[in-house]
């Protein structure tokens, strides 16, 4: 998930709502159909938008980076059950999901994707659900991705300094402490901030 | 006015605050003491962030124990690290992050939103990803954020620490800069020496409660 950047193409003026059931309809039909020509057409479409949305090809290959060992992952596996139609198949509607919803949150500021969630959501309130929060968890999630990725890399650096770069606790166990601390803090910034749940959204 | 009677506050076994009574009325007012002295957990008290193990803190009569939500309607804060303070992604969207809390109409909290925004330089950046913009420029969006909120007190937590020579000026300037009253915990002994009071802290004990010139230089020395 990235946050959204600044433009004025028709994607982004289109409301987040009709975007969101774009992306719901397109997933479901990539999975319900598994078809290549389908999944390549949609892909094809997916770059076609990326273009008229005018974002740069760094950020497209940004979406699709974070997972791209778990995707090679799972061709292989495919090219080896069942050959190569299979895995180019998986790989095709894989990739184009990932950058539609990708393509989603570039164009969409993320308080109008979670006023948009927040009303999509309202029915399941009495179930018990709590849209305002889910509403919050995601804003929270965009907003943390960038700051969890530059602990990270601090950490790394510092753990390289001391010849620790390939100890896998070495990088975890001080990620995990910054970042358990940095959520007391950021629960006391959002009450500063008059934050009530039982209030949001309303 | 903040009341503060019989304050202690302990995490746990460890006492880090002990019997402080005290009236905060000047306008400017500023908290020293050296790490782990009891500041932050002060500055906290004072709009029910924590509330105190036993003793009250009263804001214009309003018990932070009882009614926290009023109290932070009244004292604002800003955070030592802004990026622990900037909840939302976009800079215009934090912004009017406490302003939707307070339940405020559309236009109401886009003028206060580009107000804030124009005051602090950054309008440009209004649609900016936060985690993009410099330290000063984090500060300054955090500060923003509070002050569009229109509290009466604003408290500040080491708001320079992180921040460089220049951007620690400039906060300096918008702290200076403000209407309202401020209370601010800080290492930087120049930009408190024309504070109205200071409070000295050591091992939870105010052990000095004087003006500048008569507080920082007796703090410099108990620090050597």
């Amino acid at each position: 998930m990235t946050p959204s950047i600044p433009g004025r193409s028709p994607l982004h003026r289109c409301p987040p709502g009709p975007k969101i059931l774009a992306l719901v309809a397109a997933g479901t039909a990539l999975f319900a159909l598994p078809r290549l020509d389908l999944a390549l057409a949609v892909l094809g479409l997916t770059g076609w938008l990326y273009r008229l949305a005018g974002i740069p090809a760094r950020l497209v290959l940004a979406q699709v980076r974070p997972l791209a060992w778990i995707l090679a992952v799972l061709v292989l596996v495919q090219l080896a059950l069942d050959g190569w139609q299979a895995g180019l198949l998986v790989a095709a509607r894989l990739v184009a999901l990932m950058l539609l919803a990708g393509l989603v949150t570039l164009t969409t500021r993320s308080s109008d994707l979670i006023e948009a969630l927040q009303r999509g959501l309202a029915w399941l309130r009495p179930l018990g659900a709590d849209p305002a929060k889910v509403g919050l968890a995601i804003a929270l999630t965009l907003r943390f991705i960038p700051v969890l990725a530059a602990i990270t890399a601090e950490v790394r650096e510092a753990q390289r300094a001391r010849g620790l770069e390939r100890s896998l606790v070495a990088l975890t166990v001080p990620v995990i402490v910054r970042m358990l601390k940095m959520s007391d803090d950021v629960a006391a910034a959002i009450d500063a901030r008059s934050y009530d749940p039982d209030r949001a959204g309303d | 006015m903040i009341e503060i009677r019989h304050v202690g506050h302990a995490f746990g076994e460890r006492a880090v605050l002990r019997d402080l009574t005290l009236d905060l009325t000047e306008r400017r007012i500023a908290v020293v003491g050296g790490n782990g002295s009891g500041k932050s957990t002060f500055a906290r008290l004072l709009n029910g962030l924590l509330v105190p193990t036993h003793g009250t803190v009263r804001v214009d009569g309003l018990d932070t124990r009882r009614d926290g939500k009023a109290v932070r309607r009244k004292v604002g804060f800003v955070f030592q690290n802004p990026d622990n303070q900037i909840v939302l992604p976009l800079v215009a969207e934090d912004l009017a992050f406490g302003l939707k809390n307070l339940g405020l109409p559309k236009d109401e909290i886009a003028r206060r939103t580009d107000e804030a925004l124009r005051r602090y330089d950054l309008l440009d950046l209004a649609d900016h990803p936060a985690h993009l913009l410099s330290g000063g420029q984090k500060q300054l969006l955090a500060l923003a954020g509070v002050l569009a909120m229109a509290p009466e007190v604003i408290v500040f937590d080491e708001p320079t620490t992180l921040l460089d020579l220049r951007n620690k000026r400039r906060i300096a300037q918008a702290i200076d800069g403000l209407s309202q009253r401020a209370i601010v915990v800080s290492h930087d002994l120049d930009f408190l020496a024309h504070f109205d009071r200071v409070l000295v802290f050591e091992d939870g004990r105010i052990v000095i409660d004087d003006r500048p010139s008569a507080a920082l230089p007796a703090y410099v020395a108990m620090m050597s």
